[in-house]
């Protein structure tokens, strides 16, 4: 133990008489445990994000939507197939033991005109617990009511993004009249603002009306009971799967889908959407750690080269030390701690700025970092493992001495 | 007389030089006894080195025996021959070979940093050892703080750290001004007369004069072997 210490301690003493070369040599190792470190900080952190991103669509929630037309083996995509109705988002709600709210919605794109300000947005035909399963509030104002539904007032609520381009700020939204394909609303809510879907849609840049109205004025000529989609909430985590289930049986059997037969709707839980945003993620993780692995390689071949300079400057002393008695091994372990010692002051100045830029990155990004303690001390073990294995070879090197050589060298 | 500490029976070293092979000893006989003080001598070429170099362990015989301390060292491997330069034998160099980025108690704890099992007391035992050579004010500098005379003295002190059967000194005054030379070689005698074993290898013949017994050494081979009662008064007690 004693003379591992004393290794450490001469070691050091090594890196500092050379300050400038031993700060070069670290550069490498610096970068790579840096960027280590900034990878798993700020993907955890956009990891963490997503999921706050993907929870902010609804609590427990299933989407339906209506399956894919094809004509002519033409396949059009989700929601081109007009095959979700009212009707279904009833006998979900009826025969669905494990539902907790359902609501639906169809939507059209739209010009809105308050005063001078006109702004192009999505407008949605909703229900009035639209707000529960989305679990969505408004700011100002109230919600859609059922009565409102029912006959099909001309009411609007805003999300705060187009609160915010056709009203200035300050300005109250509640109680005023917008256009909307150029018939007259009142705006009774503002919505809280609710941020980015995973996707990238601003999810406050839509606005939200009666269903009724939406089908009965905005889009007159849809089919009658037509739906885009289907929100569904469980009652609880644990039964969003089994809801799903349910939901997918009943509406086969609603829609006289035997076995064999493709649906003509598509039920996705948020764990779905978590898994798609992931891959995202998962590219730039593999971007960094190609980075973070090239920059060890760099780092690890720098500390070779230093560490063969340094045996070779200090063939005399490795002389001495074996003519007091080292053994093969001492020198080697010497020249190893040596390499370990200079790659873990640069695995952990690597962590501080690993910590610092994923900090900068993160600011900059709108995501949160997360540090672990569990990446600090990977990255040390590893910058440690990268001393050992690039240290070996100079440290046998110097090992292999012949003491009387060594002592003559000049 | 005890049985010797060192003893060369047909001592031979050839060396591979550039497709020739040298024969640097060419079977030598040697008996050194415990407690006397020997001068190896001879011209550069005689094989006086490399007889030190065997004698001390750092290098091995091609043919003949050798036993060290009783021991037959003839063919032991290199950590073997490690441990028993570690234990047994103290190392004094023309060119005082501390290591310069360690103060002089730290150069003289250095054979105590590769003992096994790692011995206790370092720091007591290497002030002690440097207090015996007169340097215990210094032990805190570096050998660049240090002159010829008291970096050699610092290396005696390295020498005698772990209790050594043998001093083997290279030269050992051959870098210092004779004044200090002279030093040198009274601390040398006074360790002799403790009992420790010193052989000396110099081609210098006032150095020769101040012991008991010289081996002349002349083309791998002993030329002279004698012992002087008198010895020269070039050591002053």
């Amino acid at each position: 133990m004693n003379i591992i210490l004393t290794m450490i301690r001469l070691a050091v003493r090594a890196l500092l008489a050379y300050k400038v070369r031993s700060l070069l040599t670290m550069l490498g190792i610096i970068i790579g445990i840096g960027s280590v470190i900034v990878m798993i900080s700020v993907g955890r952190g956009a990891h963490e994000s997503i999921q706050r991103q993907i929870q902010s669509l609804g609590a427990n929630m299933l989407m339906i939507f209506s399956g894919s037309s094809q004509k002519g083996g033409v396949r059009a995509g989700f929601g081109s197939a007009p095959t979700l109705s009212v009707r279904d988002a009833q006998a979900i709600e009826r025969e669905c033991p494990s539902t907790l709210y359902v609501s639906y919605v169809l939507g059209t794109s739209a010009q809105l005109v308050a005063g001078k300000k006109n702004w192009g947005t999505r407008v949605w035909g909703t229900t009035s617990n639209y707000n529960q399963v989305r679990d969505w509030q408004v700011q100002d104002g109230e919600f859609i009511t059922d009565q409102q539904v029912r006959s099909a007032s001309s009411v609007v609520i805003l999300g705060s993004s187009v609160a915010e381009n056709l009203f200035d700020p300050g300005e109250q939204a509640v109680g005023q009249q917008i256009r909307i394909k150029n018939m007259p609303f009142r705006i009774i809510g503002v919505m809280q603002a609710r941020g980015r879907t995973p996707s990238g849609q601003d999810q406050d840049d839509t606005v939200l009306v009666p269903y009724t109205t939406m089908s009965r004025k905005l889009v007159p000529n849809r089919l009658p009971g037509v739906v885009h989609f289907i929100m569904v909430s469980a009652q609880s985590q644990d039964l969003v799967e089994v809801l799903k289930q349910e939901v997918e049986e009943l509406l086969r059997q609603r829609h006289k889908i035997i076995p064999g037969m493709t649906d003509d709707f598509t039920v996705r839980t948020l764990d779905e959407y978590a898994n798609m945003a992931g891959e995202t993620t998962n590219t730039m993780t593999l971007l960094l750690t190609a980075v973070a692995a090239i920059s060890l390689l760099v780092g690890g071949i720098g500390i070779m080269n230093i560490m063969l300079v340094s045996v070779t400057e200090r063939t005399r002393e490795i002389g001495i030390r074996m003519a007091v008695g080292a053994r093969r091994r001492d020198i080697l372990l010497q020249f190893l701690i040596e390499a370990m010692v200079i790659s873990i002051i640069g695995g952990i100045l690597g962590t501080v700025v690993g910590i610092v830029t994923a900090m900068i990155v993160s600011g900059l990004a709108g995501w949160v970092a997360i540090v672990g303690l569990d990446s600090i001390i990977l990255a040390t073990l590893f910058s440690g493992a990268v001393g050992i294995f690039f240290g070996f070879y100079p440290a046998r090197k110097a090992s292999c001495l012949d003491p009387i050589e060594a002592l003559r060298y000049e | 007389m005890d049985s010797p500490v060192i003893r060369f029976q047909g001592a031979k070293k050839i060396y591979p030089m550039s497709g020739e092979t040298v024969e640097a000893l060419k079977g030598v006989d040697i008996n050194i006894y415990s407690g006397e003080l020997v001068a190896i001598m001879g011209p550069s070429g005689s094989g006086k080195s490399t007889l030190m170099h065997i004698a001390g362990l750092l290098d091995s015989l091609t043919e003949g025996k050798y036993w060290f301390d009783g021991e037959d060292v003839s063919f032991i491997s290199r950590d073997q021959q490690a441990d028993i330069r570690n234990k047994k034998i103290g190392f004094i160099f023309q060119s005082f070979n501390l290591l310069a980025r360690c103060t002089a108690q730290e150069n003289v704890e250095l054979p105590m940093l590769y003992q096994r099992p790692a011995p206790s007391n370092l720091h007591q035992k290497s002030m002690e050892a440097l207090r015996m050579v007169g340097m215990e004010n210094r032990s805190s500098h570096l050998p660049s703080q240090l002159s010829g005379g008291q970096q050699q003295r610092v290396a005696i002190a390295r020498a005698l750290i772990n209790d050594p059967t043998l001093i083997m000194a290279d030269e050992p005054t051959g870098n210092l001004d004779t004044k200090t030379g002279k030093e040198i070689m009274n601390t040398l005698a006074a360790l002799h007369k403790n009992g420790i074993t010193v052989i000396i290898v110099t081609h210098d013949h006032e150095v020769g004069q101040a012991t008991q017994r010289r081996i002349f050494l002349r083309d791998g081979l002993i030329e002279k072997d004698e012992k002087q009662a008198q010895v020269s008064g070039l050591i002053v007690s």
